[in-house]
């Protein structure tokens, strides 16, 4: 009896903690999402639907520009990333882990300060810039901040090691053999990264991404940082009608259209990828 | 246990509905629990309730203050001289960096009728300051036991429009919203708001992302006072704001970034604070600041007491003591915005005839700049924020909300 029950109760703290921190204030969003009123006055349940219409027409062009940020900086990662997880997974050699702990060095630094000092590293006349325009290399107006680029490069900079790790792990487990295998078939080297090395770490791909194109979508900082004045991501105006307008309703309401959006993104996309089961995947 | 009821409780299609209703409960639970309060002040409080409440509170020994960074020298002399003086102990926490932040922050605490902790917050005049007000969230001032506050207040801090008779706040400091612009880069004397909308500096221009701040310079430049703005005003002063922006005029919408932006030179002119753009001088950087001919703003920090506090008398106590011109004139000399303490400028001179070096040269700095003391000349091109009601702060921040997060 007591077996049976076991691993139920070991279970619990987790279906609590989801419970209360995840459907809970899921809940509430919902509702509030579809309130109306004013910080002064309340805000009362109206049901009012229109909240969704009214927030997204009036900030669609920040939704669609997160989105194609979210996603060039993911492919950024993808293509910085992978060879490095491949490197460090086959030819890392006896120091894998000093490899795995440098790539995770930056993040004992706060993330607003790296990002910050991205900012100092690409100031028009800083370091790089600076020096570069002083040999008469770059024209004096050029200028990298306050673009898409920096604000996309910053994405990137920020949650590559989340690329890096899930692919390193998924490498990692790829059977040496297999590989032999492939090699005593007369497969050359990129057949063999193409047929069998490739297909295996896919579930690392995958969740590499999850990892990465979510928070980069949804993140303010560095477009808040490294913007200009048409870079905002749909982060920024969460927070704003959140902290500085107190529209709670709004601020919900663009919250979940975020959350369904990407939920529907990464669905197609493990569909796209032949992924049966999104979860399955994330968990491999 | 009856094995087949057992089964039938951990079956995985079973617990699924379990989980399903215990969602929904849930879901329900909170449907039930949220619609987010507000409440307008009772009408706010007779004067005896008011009289009645300081009648009850006494002196507890003990007092703290929540203030912004960088506004209290360091080793806190004045707070010290006060714990000297009066016997109070005090905790200082420089918790403050946003209103909007912190009255987000706070709102739900002072809703559930809870303390805060804090005896002493100090808000800037504006939509926030105006909603602590408005929510009651402020306990009313007695001025009985600001003797130094009637005696040394500026007459222009004793009459606001955001709290007329300083009922609810006392100054702490004030500061003026100008130009600030790098003389390395700009080689003309700037004088006019208009010069933030010269092509001439195209893409060298910094603007305030705080909706005030923009919508006040965007009255200004197109000739009308932000204090008597309507919405009309608001949409013109909008679309030339908008214009300035897609003409790539602008570099980027700052909060705090734009002291160093403008002393690296990323932008070479720029909506500025004047306290900022002081320390920078002192530093010995190349950035000027001027009021616009048109007008610049003149905003306050201000001292309250909120609702709930511990100890509203020591509070009170440690307002009044930071209203002698001794106490402000050290305060000044650390904090470099504008001192509301009359008399500050007469010690800072006494203090920079008894200096020498370096210190002299800063004092003689503070005490000519118009930064710190400002001429009533330019006194008279200062306008407050307009103070907004609940349904035209909506319309106002989307107008200009809508230029700068695009």
């Amino acid at each position: 009896m007591r077996r049976r029950l076991t691993p139920y109760l070991l279970a619990l703290p987790a279906w609590l903690w989801l419970a209360i921190f995840l459907v809970v204030p899921l809940a509430a969003m919902a509702s509030v999402s579809t309130q109306t009123g004013n910080v002064i006055d309340g805000f009362q349940q109206t049901f009012t639907f229109a909240n969704y219409t009214d927030a997204i027409s009036r900030n669609s062009p920040q939704l669609l520009r997160s989105l194609w940020y979210g996603a060039a900086a993911t492919v950024a990662m993808l293509v910085l990333g992978y060879p490095v997880a491949y490197w460090i997974a086959f030819k890392g050699g006896a120091r894998k882990s000093v490899y795995l702990f440098l790539l995770l060095l930056p993040f004992f630094v706060s993330f607003v300060l790296r990002t910050i000092s991205w900012g100092f590293l690409l100031a028009d006349d800083g370091i790089l810039f600076g020096t570069l325009k002083g040999w008469g290399l770059l024209p004096a107006d050029f200028h990298v901040l306050a673009t898409s680029f920096a604000v996309i490069a910053g994405l990137t900079y920020n949650w590559l090691p989340f690329m890096i790790l899930p692919i390193y792990v998924g490498l990692e487990r790829v059977d040496p053999r297999v590989i032999e295998a492939s090699q005593d078939l007369y497969a050359t080297k990129t057949t063999t990264f193409r047929k069998v090395v490739l297909p295996l770490s896919l579930p690392g791909v995958f969740a590499g991404v999850l990892m990465t194109f979510v928070p980069a979508v949804a993140d303010p900082i560095n477009a808040a940082v490294l913007g200009g004045t048409q870079n905002t991501m749909i982060g920024n105006i969460i927070q704003t009608e959140y902290l500085t307008n107190a529209q709670y309703p709004t601020a919900s309401a663009l919250s979940f259209t975020l959350m369904a959006v990407l939920l529907i993104g990464i669905f197609t996309y493990a569909k796209a990828l032949g992924t049966e089961n999104v979860l399955e995947a994330a968990a491999r | 246990m009856d094995p087949l009821m057992l089964r039938g409780m951990t079956q995985p299609r079973t617990r699924r509905n379990v989980l399903k209703l215990a969602g929904l409960s849930a879901a329900g639970l909170a449907l039930a629990a949220c619609g987010v309060q507000g409440q307008k002040a009772q009408n706010s409080p007779k004067p005896e309730a008011v009289k009645d409440f300081w009648s009850q509170q006494k002196k507890n020994g003990k007092v703290v203050f929540a203030n912004w960074p960088e506004y209290m020298p360091e080793g806190q002399a004045p707070l010290k001289q006060f714990q000297q003086a009066t016997g109070i102990a005090y905790e200082y926490k420089e918790v403050i960096q946003e209103n909007a932040e912190f009255f987000g922050k706070v709102r739900p605490v002072l809703q559930a009728g809870q303390s805060l902790g804090y005896d002493i917050v100090v808000m800037t005049n504006g939509v926030q300051l105006q909603h602590m007000i408005d929510l009651g969230f402020v306990v009313e001032l007695d001025h009985k036991q600001l003797p130094n506050f009637a005696a040394n207040a500026g007459e222009k801090y004793k009459n606001r429009a955001y709290d007329p008779g300083n009922k609810y706040t006392v100054p702490y400091t004030s500061g003026i919203t100008g130009i600030a612009y790098n003389t390395k880069y700009v080689k003309e004397d700037i004088t006019s708001i208009q010069s933030l909308f010269d092509p001439k500096y195209k893409g060298r221009v910094g603007m305030m992302a705080d909706a005030q701040e923009i919508g006040n310079f965007g009255c200004f430049a197109i000739g009308v006072d932000p204090e008597k703005s309507t919405e009309a005003d608001w949409n013109k002063a909008g679309e030339l704001l908008k214009k300035q922006r897609d003409d790539g005029l602008v570099r980027k919408y700052y909060d705090q970034g734009y002291i160093d932006a403008v002393a690296k030179g990323d932008v070479w002119l720029t909506m500025a604070w004047s306290g900022d753009v002081f320390q920078r001088q002192l530093a010995g950087e190349p950035v000027k600041f001027i009021v616009p001919q048109e007008g610049g703003t003149i905003w306050t920090d201000n001292m309250l007491i909120p609702k709930g506090a511990a100890n509203p008398v020591d509070a009170l106590m440690l307002m009044d003591h930071l209203y002698q011109p001794a106490v402000a004139a050290e305060l000044e000399e650390f904090i470099q915005y504008i001192s509301p303490v009359n008399g500050v400028v007469d010690i800072l001179k006494q203090k920079a005839a008894e200096a020498k070096g370096e210190d002299k040269e800063a004092l003689d700095l503070m005490i000519e700049s118009p930064l710190i003391f400002p001429s009533e000349e330019d006194y008279a091109k200062l306008r407050s924020y307009r103070t907004l009601t609940t349904a035209e702060e909506q319309v106002y921040n989307r107008v200009f909300q809508s230029i700068t997060q695009a």
